[in-house]
């Protein structure tokens, strides 16, 4: 009985792992390969998963809500029902074309500029789109929140047993990621990418346009920020503007990435489940340890611990360039 | 890129066809509008540009010298509000040092006393921080990107730092109600707000005055344009950093103090939340330009205030924001900058 608990809530703790590993992953696009400073990806985990949400849910019942009345209704769409629960691709779709358009938007002012005006413009987008959620009420019931959520495949396993289900479903997404990200960065694109990162002006005179490039690399990052934001609205099945504070939402990943290697995507994967697994753990410890004001302070610590004693992470860059160069 | 470094040096602007043609559209359209706006408005966004005027000015400042975009500029606001919270509420009164309600405005004497120690605590603070981290990265010779990454995580530490001591609850000062000061046109303004004024005026008079007068004003002015340039004239750029950081976290902490006597409240957010319209007012005046962000803050004050006429109040920072977009496309090197 108690193993059975252990397990469950392991199964949890992997659920939302895999899911930050997948926005570690984005920001791995944005930071660990481009150089790009994104301090809002709560903007893009926000619009990722309100998209996805709102575009499956049911349109509220008039009767019970005055204000709130949008919802797309995919979940209970016939022709999207081919037995396999359509939509819930279609959800992670809309979430990614959603956030790929910000970006794109957001990118094509910012990116011709200083490198730090990308970071304003995330920070200033991070917090219209929970303005956003939180005044427009008919859009998504503003602060009281966005329940009745549906989830992938539900019913075709028992409920106490669903978790095994969405983990394995997280897991392939995340791993289909993976190989993506893996994939571009270690093509020319990707090495055009380090270039920019490493020496904008070398890069521009080797006649590159670096902000193409800038551009392509920040939609793509948003893109898998998008797809985990789905990812976790089908999880947790509730969203309130709440949900998407920066500490857990932005702070939280940046520390992951950090601690498992920036620039390493397995490192990525690696420091989400490390720092969501020190997170998560340190709430059993007595005293300060478990003060969730505290672990906010580490966060903070931890992030400057890295930049300064070990800025590379636990696993590091990889060296290799290309495969021309090893022989 | 390189182009940008001139703005610092060119304070003061010089009157081009194309910015005399855009003052004309601004103060043409500034003209049309006034008739509908409500002038209590208008004036608390001069109140409130005064606040982001004293976080800009430090924000712009250490941009210009360091060269990087300081995050946890917002956090040392805060750290400024919560050490005078605690000098009000936890060591005054073992002095017998008490009391609000000083003439008109809510507050008493003590905060008089509290708010330059503030800004003295979290100078020393900031300059800490720099010899303990971002020095170490400087010499390292990293990407200014790397250093504002690591502002991030020192923003983080003090918010967090923030919490674990005063807790996320809402505080206030020791404050006693007063009545506002009621003007023409159905104008109201809170005692407090004059003081914030007066305090913003002085202070932004001792920067101009600092910049312009002393030796190190002209070090600063003259590293933050050409910090190599600067390092073989014999300034020492040690020094001119520490002076730096102690101005802009020093007006950083004030702003944060008077913050909290304006919106009648502190919270552990309250910096962070202001990163928007910070940015904004140092982006629109031009990075490096203090004399920019001064303009920038009151045109970032006064538009988002008066939004409030006609848009839902609290989408007042996302206001700001726009503001910046726009002005990115248009002027991407700010009011006084070139175009283009």
């Amino acid at each position: 009985m108690e193993i059975i608990g252990i397990v469950n809530y392991l199964v949890g703790f992997a659920i939302m792992a895999a899911i930050y590993a997948v926005f570690a992953l984005g920001l791995n696009v944005h930071w660990g390969f481009t150089g790009l400073f994104n301090i809002g990806i709560a903007g893009f985990f926000a619009l990722g998963a309100y998209t996805s949400a709102l575009m499956t849910t049911r349109p509220p019942d008039p009767a019970l809500f005055e204000d709130f009345k949008f919802g797309g209704n995919w979940s209970e769409t016939q022709f999207l029902d081919l037995g396999i629960d359509l939509w819930f691709f279609l959800g992670l779709a809309a979430a990614a074309v959603v956030c790929g358009l910000i970006a794109l938007m957001i990118g094509y002012v910012t990116l011709r500029l200083r490198d730090d005006y990308l970071a304003v413009a995330t920070l200033g987008i991070a917090e219209t789109v929970r303005l956003f959620f939180l005044n427009e009420k008919w859009a998504a019931n503003g602060s009281k929140g966005l329940y009745r959520i549906p989830a992938f495949l539900e019913g075709s396993v028992s409920p106490e047993h669903y978790d095994y289900l969405y983990l394995v479903v997280v897991l392939v997404v995340l791993a289909i990621l993976f190989l993506a990200v893996e994939r571009a960065v270690k093509s020319p694109w990707g090495r055009v990418l380090r270039a920019i990162r490493e020496d904008e002006v070398a890069a521009e005179a080797s006649g590159k346009n670096v902000f193409r490039f800038k551009l392509q690399a920040f939609i793509f990052g948003a893109v898998i920020m998008g797809v985990g934001g789905a990812l976790f609205a089908h999880n947790i099945r509730f969203l309130s503007p709440l949900t998407f504070d920066p500490l857990l939402a932005t702070f939280v990943i940046w520390a992951m990435l950090m601690v498992g290697g920036s620039g390493n995507n397995r490192g990525a994967i690696l420091g989400a489940f490390v720092v969501w697994g020190i997170w998560t753990g340190t709430q059993f410890l007595p005293g300060i340890f478990s003060d969730p004001n505290f672990r906010f302070f580490m966060i903070g610590v931890l992030i400057v611990a890295v930049i300064l004693l070990r800025p590379g992470g636990i696993l590091g860059e990889e060296r290799r360039i290309t495969r021309a160069a090893d022989s | 890129m390189f182009a940008l470094r001139n703005t610092a040096r060119r304070m003061i602007p010089e009157w081009t066809p194309g910015r005399i043609t855009l003052a004309i559209v601004v103060v043409t359209l500034v003209a049309g509008l006034l008739p509908f706006v409500k002038m209590s408005l208008i004036v608390n966004g001069v109140f409130l540009g005064a606040i982001i005027a004293l976080g800009a000015i430090g924000l712009t400042l250490i941009y210009g010298v360091l060269n990087f975009a300081n995050i946890a500029h917002g956090d040392y606001m805060t750290m400024g509000a919560y050490v005078a919270l605690f000098l009000l509420t936890g060591l005054f009164p073992t002095f017998g040092i008490e009391g609000e309600g000083l003439g008109p405005l809510t507050f008493g004497y003590p905060l008089l006393i509290a708010l330059p120690l503030a800004a003295a605590v979290v100078a020393a603070g900031a300059i800490l921080l720099d010899v303990a981290i971002y020095r170490r990265l400087r010499r390292r010779g990293v990407n200014a990107v790397v250093l504002a990454m690591a502002s991030l995580g020192v923003a983080i530490a003090l918010r967090g730092l923030v919490q674990v001591i005063w807790s996320g609850e809402t505080q206030h000062y020791p404050r006693e109600f007063r009545q506002v000061f009621r003007l023409p046109l159905d104008v109201r303004i809170p005692p407090d707000s004059i003081f914030i004024a007066i305090v913003a005026v002085v202070l932004v008079v001792g920067v101009y005055l600092v910049l312009t007068r002393t030796k190190m004003g002209k070090a600063m002015r003259a590293t933050a344009d050409n910090p190599n340039l600067a390092l073989v004239s014999g300034i020492d750029t040690q020094r001119v950093i520490r002076w730096n950081w102690a101005i802009g976290a020093g007006l950083a902490a004030t702003a944060g103090v008077l913050l909290a006597v304006f919106q009648a409240q502190l919270l552990p957010i309250m910096g962070w939340k202001f990163l928007i319209p910070l940015f904004a007012a140092v982006i629109l005046g031009g990075i490096g330009n203090p004399y920019g962000a001064l303009v920038g803050a009151f045109v970032i004050g006064v538009t988002s205030e008066v939004s409030t006429q006609w848009i839902n109040p609290s989408y007042k920072p996302a206001v700001a924001f726009a503001i910046m977009i726009v002005m990115l496309l248009m002027r991407p090197r700010g009011i006084f900058g070139d175009s283009g």
